[in-house]
């Protein structure tokens, strides 16, 4: 397993959507999943909406937050944060914050080409300089691994899911933009998912 | 006025119950037991008392956006929570209010503990503090500013329960008339 000596440097480039639709591909116990702004959720839409999917439309930087509010909520259910390299940057402390707290049902993934790829490309201050695994492994998050390739993501998400966490995730993706645009109405994307994670029924 | 080590504020009449205790009681009994904070020193009875708390679930965030997100996901997913922080505090939340809490039509329960006046010494706390009502009012957030005791209990009650039925997040100033506020001697 390539886990073992995957870092930065060695970590093969790979797509978000690819990765998006394999992490998807294994969600079999209606797992919830927040896509954080811009890329990382028209990707988890286009991979196909699932009623445990939530997407934000601003709040950069909190894909991870809510999703740790969602796991504190429903300790049974396991929770997946997508989220870019550069909506980290914006939010650093809350790792800090979960590492304090453990929640053995989040699953942190990030997306790093060191881009704001939707605003036109711009570097990141941190391209090519920061390790977000071992920046996520100095706020105390134990289980953290950078993905060596597609397969090895694979696994990485197995284990996640099997063994339970915190558990933080990094990926280097290449520049593509997201393949789809996901619908844009608020409400609508809380109440489904509101339903989908049982706290609401559908009339 | 100064006995020993603790500060008199004698402008300021004894309250049958202590405003921390009014609040910790009220979330209690609307089941709010997630409370996420970035500390102030005002709040500090409350946050040690809801520490203290087995009822509560109760840690700090690294910063107050973090800790909205976090209440955000955890009423999605069927668990009140609320928001503790100061004036300044406020002052970095505009675009989550914005873009999450207003729009996705989140009940977030925030309370401010108000710095930047009646008595304030610190000139960026006191500028910080007249952008909060504004920023509120443009979202056409429900604020309550509580300067009495004998009101608190009533407007925190209800103002929960009316936030969580309407789907719409309230912001409740407390005012240094009700906390005491931060002490100084000029």
């Amino acid at each position: 397993m390539r886990s073992a000596v995957a870092s930065y440097d060695n970590a093969k480039v790979v797509n978000r959507f690819e990765l998006t639709k394999r992490l998807v591909a294994k969600l079999r116990n209606e797992e919830a999943v927040i896509g954080g702004i811009g890329n990382t959720n028209f990707d988890l839409w286009s991979a196909g909406h699932r009623p445990q999917n939530f997407y934000m439309l601003g709040s950069m930087g909190l894909a991870i937050p809510i999703a740790f509010g969602v796991a504190l909520a429903q300790p049974k259910r396991h929770v997946i944060a997508l989220e870019g390299d550069g909506s980290l940057l914006m939010q650093l402390g809350c790792l800090t914050t979960i590492a304090a707290q453990k929640p053995a049902n989040l699953t942190i993934v990030i997306m790093d080409n060191g881009l704001y790829q939707i605003t036109g490309g711009q570097r990141t201050p941190a391209a090519g300089t920061a390790d977000y695994v071992a920046l996520a492994r100095a706020a105390g998050l134990s289980k953290c691994a950078w993905a060596g390739d597609e397969e090895d993501f694979e696994k990485l998400i197995d284990v996640a899911l099997a063994e339970g966490g915190p558990t933080f995730i990094a990926a280097r993706i290449d520049d593509k933009p997201g393949v789809g645009t996901t619908d844009r109405d608020p409400v609508q994307i809380r109440e489904r998912f509101m339903i989908g994670l049982g706290v609401r029924k559908k009339v | 006025m100064r006995v020993g080590s603790i500060v008199i504020d004698t402008a300021r009449p004894v309250a049958v119950q202590p405003w921390y205790e009014v609040v910790q009681q009220t979330l209690k009994r609307n089941d709010v037991k997630l409370v996420t904070y970035v500390p102030d020193k005002v709040f500090t009875p409350l946050i040690k008392n809801l520490h203290a708390d087995q009822d509560f679930l109760t840690f700090p965030a690294a910063r107050e956006e973090e800790a909205l997100g976090i209440v955000a996901g955890a009423w999605m997913g069927g668990r009140r929570g609320a928001v503790l922080m100061q004036t300044s505090g406020f002052g970095t939340i505009p675009n989550v209010l914005a873009s999450l809490v207003v729009p996705y039509q989140v009940p977030a329960i925030m309370f401010v503990s108000e710095r930047g006046t009646l008595g304030e010494f610190n000139l960026g706390q006191a500028l910080v503090c007249r952008t909060m009502r504004p920023v509120l009012e443009s979202l056409a957030v429900q604020t309550h500013t509580i300067a009495r005791d004998d009101e608190l209990e009533f407007i925190v009650d209800r103002s929960i329960k009316q936030a969580l039925a309407t789907q719409a997040a309230v912001a409740f100033i407390l005012s240094p008339l009700l906390t005491g506020g931060k002490v100084f001697e000029a």
